[in-house]
């Protein structure tokens, strides 16, 4: 690609007609949580001429948020914690044998991500409300039904992606570590793993966001009591008021922690889906 | 996609019984060994994803209201009763069904196309290296690394009609009114095709950038040398070395956005607009308004069938296409 003046007349309007496209929500998210209730109410304004600070303060009165949270963040870090730790144990088997029915588990598993979660929700959410009938195990409102959940969700995506990391990695460390007396557990834990950290990063925060950022199953399985933020923040829309300026201040703190996750691990995302892609 | 999973889950099931009991370095372990490691995988995938789905299957044919929800294995068989429903044009919950299939189709050809067309056009601008690219490549990003929810409520904000920022910038560019109804009535489609690009483009863009990283530069020399100008260099190297990626990247941005639920849901509530009635959104609405599930599961079950109807089609037209290449 030669840059001639064509060119970078192109490059100059495309990236300033998609700047703008991706800026503008985000300027508006910043902005009006920054403006009294009043402002938000009234015709819209670019610039904020009453700044103030009170909705970062006032959304933790007007809905529960801290308890959304605290819900969000056990529910999205133990479902990460257990979707990554299976997700090694499959891609070392993966990418390390060579077994019968190893395409049919990677195909199967692959298509699953796939089919529409409408699909699975229905009968999911009538199996968890039978399982509590017979066994008085309750999945239905409980965080524990919706880790078992989303751990699901990220977890083909996170396979597939962690058995290119080790396919990348030489076989001969492995080999080198069995030598010195570990047995192949030994070798995942000692040679591959550390060798795939990266992968393993971009993978957790892959599947945390997917967690953290879930709506359809969280607006059936939970009550009250695990509410998480994802439906928690429409409770900002009452019948006689909507919080505006305090919903843009929740889903502004509701993002940041996720955002700046993901724009660290990029790198190794691009690498995880260019991988795939020419495979 | 059944077939294969019998194939897999009884091998993977037995073996993991008979090898806890055995110490690690046992002869034959490593037989073995591969299966004990994929079993939590299956478990988790068998239980969340194939267990539902067969049951789902299964709900589709029975006479699940209300009534039965908690008892399910009393109720009734319904035969092809819940087809016949969903499938009855003349009636009303046919129809609705229809048109909110017709609502989604032109939905997912218009946002995948859209964010086709924006992903590429970012990815080659941004393709030979200049100061700044990288913040922008990371800047472009934000979209997707957003919560879904977060970005949609903003769009939600900004769409509103009296105190949005749409109708203020349209109005201020005397493009309109500014008094323009965007989440209820005919316009809920456009403003539902603008908030799901919003997000998808980013992810198109994520990809094709990536792709376009693993092209040869020395194709584009020998082209340039040649006097092939960019926009035959576009044509004849770039498009062709995508093939690939574009492949999978349009069937993948298709899935999704036909499942999409997010965007309706966050942006609509409990308004449903019919134009914005999108049909995940509409299967949901239909189940847990009614509570019957009997119905919900027939068309969740149609919508599957559509899926890999087009799927498998989608995969037989490019595959031959490829293999004559």
């Amino acid at each position: 690609m030669r840059e001639t003046q064509g060119f970078k007349i192109y490059r100059g309007v495309v990236l300033t007609v998609l700047g703008l496209f991706v800026l503008v929500p985000l300027y508006v998210m910043i902005t009006s949580s920054l403006k009294p209730l009043k402002d938000v109410q009234g015709a819209f304004s670019w610039w904020p001429s009453n700044l103030t600070l009170a909705p970062f303060v006032d959304m933790w009165k007007t809905v529960p948020l801290a308890r959304y949270f605290v819900n969000s963040t056990i529910v999205s870090v133990s479902a990460t914690v257990f979707s990554v730790a299976i997700a090694i144990l499959a891609a070392f088997a993966v990418s390390r044998f060579r077994f019968r029915g190893r395409t049919a588990f990677t195909t199967t598993v692959l298509s699953t991500q796939m089919f529409p979660g409408v699909l699975f929700l229905l009968p999911l959410f009538l199996i968890f409300v039978n399982i509590n009938n017979s066994f008085g195990l309750q999945l239905v409102g409980t965080r524990l039904g919706l880790i078992i959940t989303y751990l699901t969700f990220s977890l083909p995506f996170s396979i597939w992606m962690l058995a290119g990391y080790f396919d990348s990695i030489p076989r001969e460390l492995d080999e080198a570590a069995l030598v010195d007396g570990c047995g192949p557990m030994g070798a995942l834990w000692r040679v591959v793993l550390p060798a795939a950290r990266p992968g393993v990063i971009a993978v957790a925060i892959y599947s945390f966001m997917t967690a953290w950022g879930e709506v359809l199953f969280a607006s059936v399985m939970t009550t009250e009591a695990n509410r998480t933020l994802s439906v928690g923040l429409r409770q900002y829309s009452t019948q006689t008021n909507i919080y505006w300026n305090q919903i843009m201040a929740a889903a502004l703190v509701v993002s940041v922690p996720v955002v700046i996750g993901f724009l660290l691990a990029q790198r190794h995302f691009v690498a995880g889906v260019t991988a795939g892609a020419v495979k | 996609m059944s077939v294969a999973t019998q194939e897999a889950t009884p091998a993977a099931a037995k073996p993991a019984k008979k090898t806890k009991r055995g110490p690690e370095h046992r002869p034959g372990l490593n037989r073995w060994l591969p299966y004990l490691l994929l079993a939590p995988a299956v478990l988790a995938e068998l239980l969340i994803h194939i267990i539902p789905m067969l049951v789902g299957i299964w709900m589709s044919f029975i006479k699940l209201t209300k009534f039965f929800i908690a008892n399910w294995s009393a109720a009734p068989s319904a035969g092809l009763n819940n087809y016949k429903v969903a499938l009855d044009f003349n009636n009303a919950v046919g129809e609705g069904l229809l048109k909110s299939f017709g609502v989604t189709v032109a939905f997912s050809l218009i946002t995948v196309a859209l964010s086709w067309v924006l992903g590429m056009a970012a990815a080659v601008a941004l393709q030979p290296p200049f100061r700044g690219r990288g913040i922008i490549r990371t800047f472009f990003l934000v979209p997707y690394a957003l919560p879904a929810y977060a970005g949609i409520l903003t769009w939600n904000f900004m769409l509103q009609r009296d105190t949005g920022a749409v109708n203020h910038v349209l109005n201020q560019l005397h493009l309109s009114d500014g008094r323009t109804f965007w989440l209820i009535g005919s316009n809920a489609l456009v403003s539902l095709i603008t908030v799901a690009t919003w997000k998808l483009w980013t992810f198109a863009f994520l990809t094709l950038m990536a792709g376009l990283q693993s092209i040869p530069g020395d194709l584009y020399e020998a082209a340039s040398v040649d006097g092939a100008g960019n926009l035959r260099q576009w044509r004849n190297i770039t498009l062709p070395s995508l093939r690939p990626v574009n492949l999978v990247l349009v069937l993948v941005l298709f899935l999704w956005t036909f499942s999409d639920f997010n965007t309706p849901y966050v942006l609509f509530g409990t308004a449903q607009p019919p134009a914005g009635d999108l049909i995940t959104f509409h299967i949901y609405n239909a189940s847990f308004l009614t509570w019957n599930f009997g119905t919900g599961a027939a068309m969740s079950v149609l919508l599957l069938i559509f899926l890999m109807i087009v799927t498998g089609a989608y995969l037989l037209v490019t595959g031959r296409r490829s293999r004559r290449a």
